[in-house]
């Protein structure tokens, strides 16, 4: 990985974007890919498009790419008398994960944190159980209603405040940070334009995947793909155990290929040509556990008359938590294997 | 008839795996369509192009059926498993399954006690014999379906995937009995109806139909204790009312109905408090399209051993083939 590919990975992450609230992810990854496309193209839902021509013989095949811009976040439903902030969560958010969390908030990046009960004051109950998100609250310092709504209005999006960080530069050259579901898979399509290829690449950064696969949907009926790739952070399984029974993905074991989720079943030509191409060029790969999680795949295979479609994930730990960690050796390999796949999917589609 | 039953029920399909069940019904459509073509996302269209001046109608009956695909392969060998579409639990301990090349695979729970407790996928693992993770592991990803041979009872047949078999039996008898037609008919074999309705949904989206109807298994309340619902076995096609997914067209409800009469072909009216067929899709596909329901009525709907009665098959067949083979106005 260049040291530019991690920047990119790092501003990605940081950046604030939940589900409908995506302009910031939009702008940096067109500022990225402006002088790496011909054309780049936002729609009424928030998504960006990004054309490369192929260079291969007409007619070529349309590829979408898609990887979803929005992350999960929390949105502000009340301001208390005592100038708290009630919210509610955008997204899968585990009510278990919240607690003491440091958030922003509002079009001015304002800081907060989630309250929490000090360990002092907690009765021995309420340490055994799960504080529910109606109970929580944003404080943002402020102290009345009125200091608060000067500050703040309900809507109002946050975001986990979380800073890129590298941990280790050899071996899995792990980072940590927030949103890698999906900015990891927004970096890898945005590599991928880098390159030219056989085939007509259409970058969808998607919105709204997070609420319901909301953008793609709409995206896949404008572009009419021939096939579509979702790029994806995914779950991580790598906790001790017990039993030998049921770990998904892990980390560092390379680039996770969807056989099946809840969202839909992968063409099994695609999933033949990622392993495939993975084999031939050394890259490792994993199965990701078939029946879980589901992605913008879901949403694009039942557009019009249908798209053959497959998900391909660096595996994320601590996905859909205030902060996940990647490997960039995972990331490459991903990149490498994506662009592998688009230089040998002409051939290959044919047979 | 039931040589097609047995033919069709035995096949391998789990859903987004319909290529040999497809292979089998495009043997048998193939000499009695006009055109047989094969869409984006698997859907097998048999076309019947009619004399002209009539409509443009989708019938749909889904491939696909339930099964299992392995999530995991253990240090010796043994495999766990996801459901494809809506398993009962409850039928699995002792069962078999095959895969796509005829392995077979015997599914057995961690302990026998606690799986009668409590039926939890999580605790059964499936045993296809292998002595080592190395001789297993290129299971992981593959589906699999159930094992279980026809059974012929007289009037009434068993088998498993009756959940769609029979409704692909009953389009293709219509295809077969079919004579003068005026309307273009698609005869469609849909892929993942189990996993939610969704080669229908492309496929009507493809073929934009001027009216569309599924042909479907519904749950038969006839049995001991059975939930209070109307469809027997043996009282003829169930004409679909109402299901969880789909209000049936009024129009095509009362087509089917008045065909039925006309022609002294005995039916039924389903209303079905859970579930719901590609219909409810093909509805909705592009700006609308009337759409409607015949189901036969099926005990034991989900587990190895689905109930028919033959004299229901023979009778939508007949139904179909009469409604197709007059003017439609709704």
């Amino acid at each position: 990985m260049t040291e530019e590919a991690t920047v990119l990975l790092e501003q990605l992450s940081n950046a604030f974007g939940p589900s409908g609230n995506e302009d910031d992810i939009r702008r940096l990854l067109a500022r990225t890919l402006s002088d790496k496309v011909d054309s780049l193209e936002a729609d009424a839902l928030g998504n960006l498009t990004a054309f490369k021509a192929g260079s291969g013989p007409e007619p070529r095949l349309k590829v979408m790419i898609d990887a979803h811009t929005d992350e999960i976040g929390l949105m502000v439903t009340r301001i208390e008398k005592n100038g708290l902030l009630g919210f509610r969560a955008v997204g899968g958010i585990d009510d278990r994960l919240l607690l003491a969390k440091r958030v922003v908030v509002g079009s001015s990046r304002l800081p907060g944190v989630i309250l929490a009960p000090p360990v002092h004051l907690a009765k021995a109950e309420q340490r055994k159980n799960v504080i529910k998100i109606d109970q929580l609250a944003i404080d943002i310092g402020a102290s009345s209603e009125d200091e608060a709504k000067k500050l703040v209005n309900i809507g109002d999006y946050a975001a986990f405040d979380t800073r890129f960080q590298v941990l280790s530069t050899s071996g899995l050259r792990t980072v940590t940070g927030k949103a890698f579901d999906d900015r990891a898979g927004c970096a890898v399509a945005a590599l991928l334009a880098e390159e030219d290829y056989p085939v007509d690449l259409y970058l969808s950064f998607s919105a709204q995947e997070e609420v319901g696969l909301r953008g793609a949907r709409v995206a896949a009926y404008r572009i009419e793909p021939d096939v579509a790739f979702a790029l994806e952070g995914t779950v991580c399984d790598d906790m001790p155990k017990k039993v030998d029974t049921s770990p998904t993905t892990q980390l560092g074991k390379g680039p996770a290929i969807t056989v099946m989720d809840r969202s839909f079943i992968a063409d099994r030509r695609l999933v033949q040509l990622l392993r495939d191409t993975a084999e031939a060029n050394g890259v490792p790969y994993q199965i990701k556990q078939p029946g879980v999680g589901g992605t913008d795949a879901g949403a694009i295979h039942l557009a019009k008359t249908g798209v053959p479609s497959v998900a391909v994930a660096v595996p994320c730990r601590y996905i859909h938590a205030p902060v996940s960690l990647l490997s960039l050796e995972d990331f490459d390999r991903l990149v490498a294997l994506m662009k592998a796949a688009l230089r040998a999917l002409p051939e290959y589609w044919k047979v | 008839m039931k040589d097609l039953m047995k033919k069709l029920t035995e096949a391998y399909g789990p859903s987004g795996n319909e290529e040999q069940i497809r292979d089998l019904i495009r043997g048998e459509v193939e000499p009695l369509a006009d055109e047989v073509r094969v869409d984006t996302l698997g859907n097998l269209i048999a076309v019947k192009k009619g004399s002209g001046g009539g409509k443009r109608v989708m019938l749909a009956a889904h491939m696909d059926e339930i099964g299992l695909i392995i999530s995991y392969v253990d240090k010796k060998g043994f495999l766990r498993a996801q459901p494809i579409g809506g398993v009962d639990l409850t039928t699995l301990v002792g069962g078999r399954v095959v895969f796509s090349d005829g392995a077979i695979g015997v599914i057995a729970p961690e302990d026998r006690q606690g799986y009668r407790k409590e039926a939890d996928l999580s605790k059964l693992y499936i045993d296809v014999g292998a002595t080592s993770y190395e001789e297993a592991k290129h299971r992981l990803g593959q589906a699999t379906g159930f094992v279980r041979p026809f059974a012929d009872l007289g009037q009434r047949v068993v088998a498993k995937a009756f959940d769609d078999r029979i409704g692909c039996v009953v389009l293709i008898e219509a295809l077969r009995t079919l004579r003068d037609t005026p309307h273009e008919v698609s005869f469609v074999f849909s892929v993942q109806e189990e996993v939610g309705l969704r080669g229908a949904r492309t496929g009507a989206y493809g073929l934009d139909p001027e009216i569309g109807i599924a042909v479907d298994i519904t749950p038969a309340a006839d049995m001991p204790e059975a939930p209070k619902l109307a469809m027997v076995l043996g009282d003829g096609p169930c004409i679909k009312v109402k299901d969880s997914g789909m209000l049936a067209h009024p129009g095509v409800k009362d087509l089917l109905i008045d065909t039925a009469e006309a022609n002294q072909i005995p039916y039924q009216l389903e209303v079905l408090d859970r579930g719901s067929t590609d219909a409810a899709v093909i509805q909705l596909a592009r700006s609308g399209v009337p759409a409607g329901c015949v189901s036969i009525a099926c005990r034991y709907y989900h587990t190895p051993s689905e109930m028919v009665d033959v004299a229901d098959v023979e009778n939508a067949v007949q139904l179909l083939t009469a409604l197709l083979e007059q003017p439609i106005e709704l």
